[in-house]
């Protein structure tokens, strides 16, 4: 019997398919349950835990300065950040100063994390529509600010620069003239990225208007960072509870209302241009002095409970420690932004068709074994 | 509203409601039949309008299992920290936020997860990371033997 082409495409039906853990454009091992009807999403339900490795259980067997490198392999794209976020929490219960140098020094680490960060989601994103130039493109720049942290650190990627009190040792003496040629070159090759993506056509078409997310559902939803300030919800914590140097340096908080996934994008393109200003104001005036104090052998906090919230290139990193007065944390809890940004997948990819998903999820530039812990 | 009048304000919208000054935030220890009726309020209420629900914790208090909520209002500025206790520990259950604040759907998920606290009313509770038959690991009285090694 010859079945009609109404009788194949069943449109009464909702067809469920997997996407991932293995899918390219989920960049990690996140896996999608994706319930359509034809083309068109109907429901999404993230399964998570492939990577979750009980973190904030392994902090609590262990101390102050080793939890510092469990945190780079939370979020390996803002492992500098993270490791911030530890570091200046243990300093805050400890009531420590800590030198100038020391807060320059992190400062400009972290907007050259941030500034890597966003060039590969740029790579990334533009790779996941189809443009595998862009993918050259990032990594190509991308690599140059590794060979700064390499050069400084020790290591490209999980740093672990940052200890309780300051930094493990003090930068290269490279360090300056290299983050000024890198700036100076990037500054001229930003606008090739416009070229290349941001105007393009096809690009357009892809993302305007596509995976709209509303100001409310935002603040509802907890989605911070970049993702949240596309929708106008103005969380950036640099501005709003200024750590490290970010007091004595201008910049602006990139704000849009629109909230779909170009404008999601646009917000990180903007972003590095912010970075390279704040480094620009810092990179000729770091001062003199010692890049870390001296700790007690032991770090024990004293009891009670601390909060510390930091902006990672994904959004607000906050790092909840209680302690009992010993050496290791009694609670530790890391609120990652990417767990907060995923739940709001199914939300904005509803009644898009399954390629808006691929723009969807990239937009929100999900990192997975942040989401796990 | 500073901090004290902030305080005062919440302690006349419920009277059981304990409030402490915290090295960082003001602290509002509230008892786990009351704590939905104080979120509705809380998120509601124009004086405090706390709509950003930003950090859910569950902690094991040895004891007592314990939940804390951490809520700002992105009109006010303002910063607490919700708290509230569980006593029994073989069938925790507590009212689930999920309908205030729509991320605590996910939060609530990954506490259900490692402390095993039941959350009533909550849309769709189930193990997030860890398989159906593994133990509750942020308890402190977990114990496994073959993956966790103690010296």
């Amino acid at each position: 019997m010859e079945e009609t082409i109404e009788e194949i495409i069943d449109e009464s039906q909702e067809y469920v398919i997997n996407m991932g853990p293995q899918h390219p454009s989920t960049h990690g091992v996140l896996r999608l349950v994706v319930s359509l009807k034809g083309e068109i999403v109907k429901n999404v339900e993230p399964h998570i835990g492939y990577v979750h490795r009980g973190i904030e259980k392994m902090c609590e067997s262990i101390t102050y300065p080793q939890i510092i490198h469990l945190t780079d392999r939370m979020d390996y794209l803002s492992a500098h950040i993270n490791n911030e976020a530890v570091c200046l929490n243990v300093e805050k219960a400890l009531e420590i100063d800590i030198p100038d140098r020391v807060k320059v020094i992190r400062t400009i680490m972290s907007e050259l994390t941030r500034i890597q960060s966003h060039q590969l989601f740029w790579a990334t994103f533009g790779m996941d529509l189809g443009g595998l130039t862009c993918f050259f493109y990032g990594l190509r720049d991308r690599e140059k600010v590794l060979d700064i942290f390499e050069e400084t650190c020790g290591s490209r990627m999980i740093v672990s620069y940052n200890c309780p009190g300051g930094l493990m040792y003090d930068i290269h003496p490279n360090f300056q003239k290299r983050v000024k040629d890198f700036i100076k070159y990037f500054r001229k090759i930003l606008p090739e990225y416009d070229q290349l993506l941001t105007g393009n056509v096809i690009f357009q078409e892809r993302t305007r208007g596509i995976g709209k997310l509303s100001l409310e559902d935002a603040i509802s939803y907890g989605v911070t960072g970049p993702s949240g300030r596309a929708s106008g919800f103005s969380c950036d914590v640099r501005k709003h509870e200024p750590y490290s140097a970010y007091d004595r340096v201008k910049f602006n908080e990139v704000l849009f209302n629109e909230g779909d996934t170009f404008h999601r994008y646009l917000v990180r393109v903007e972003e590095m241009r912010e970075s390279m200003n704040i480094i620009d104001q810092l990179i000729d005036n770091i001062p003199e002095g010692p890049f870390a104090v001296k700790m007690k052998p032991v770090i024990k906090l004293p009891e009670g409970e601390y909060y510390q919230r930091v902006e990672t290139a994904r959004g607000e990193l906050g790092v909840y420690i209680i302690s009992d007065g010993e050496k290791n944390p009694y609670r530790i809890k890391f609120r990652s932004p990417c767990f907060s940004n995923l739940s709001v997948l199914n939300l904005i990819s509803k009644d898009f068709k399954i390629a808006d998903l691929v723009a969807i999820g990239g937009s929100l530039d999900l990192v997975i074994p942040e989401i796990d812990r | 509203m500073d901090i004290v009048q902030l305080g005062e304000f919440i302690k006349s919208l419920d009277n059981d409601i304990e409030i402490k000054e915290g090295k960082q935030f003001t602290e509002i220890n509230v008892p786990a039949s009351n704590l939905y009726h104080l979120a509705k309020q809380l998120k509601e209420n124009k004086e405090t309008s706390f709509d950003f629900l930003f950090c859910i914790t569950g902690v094991d208090y040895g004891q007592d299992l314990g939940v804390v909520y951490h809520l700002r209002s992105t009109r006010h500025n303002n910063t607490i920290a919700l708290k509230t206790r569980i006593t029994d520990r073989e069938n925790p259950q507590l009212d689930s936020v999920a309908d205030i604040w729509r991320t605590a759907e996910f939060h609530e998920r990954e506490v259900y997860d490692l402390l095993g606290i039941k959350f009533i009313n909550h849309p769709d509770l189930r193990r997030f990371f860890l398989a159906r038959s593994y133990g509750f690991p942020l308890r402190k009285d977990f114990v496994d033997d073959i993956n966790i090694v103690t010296k």
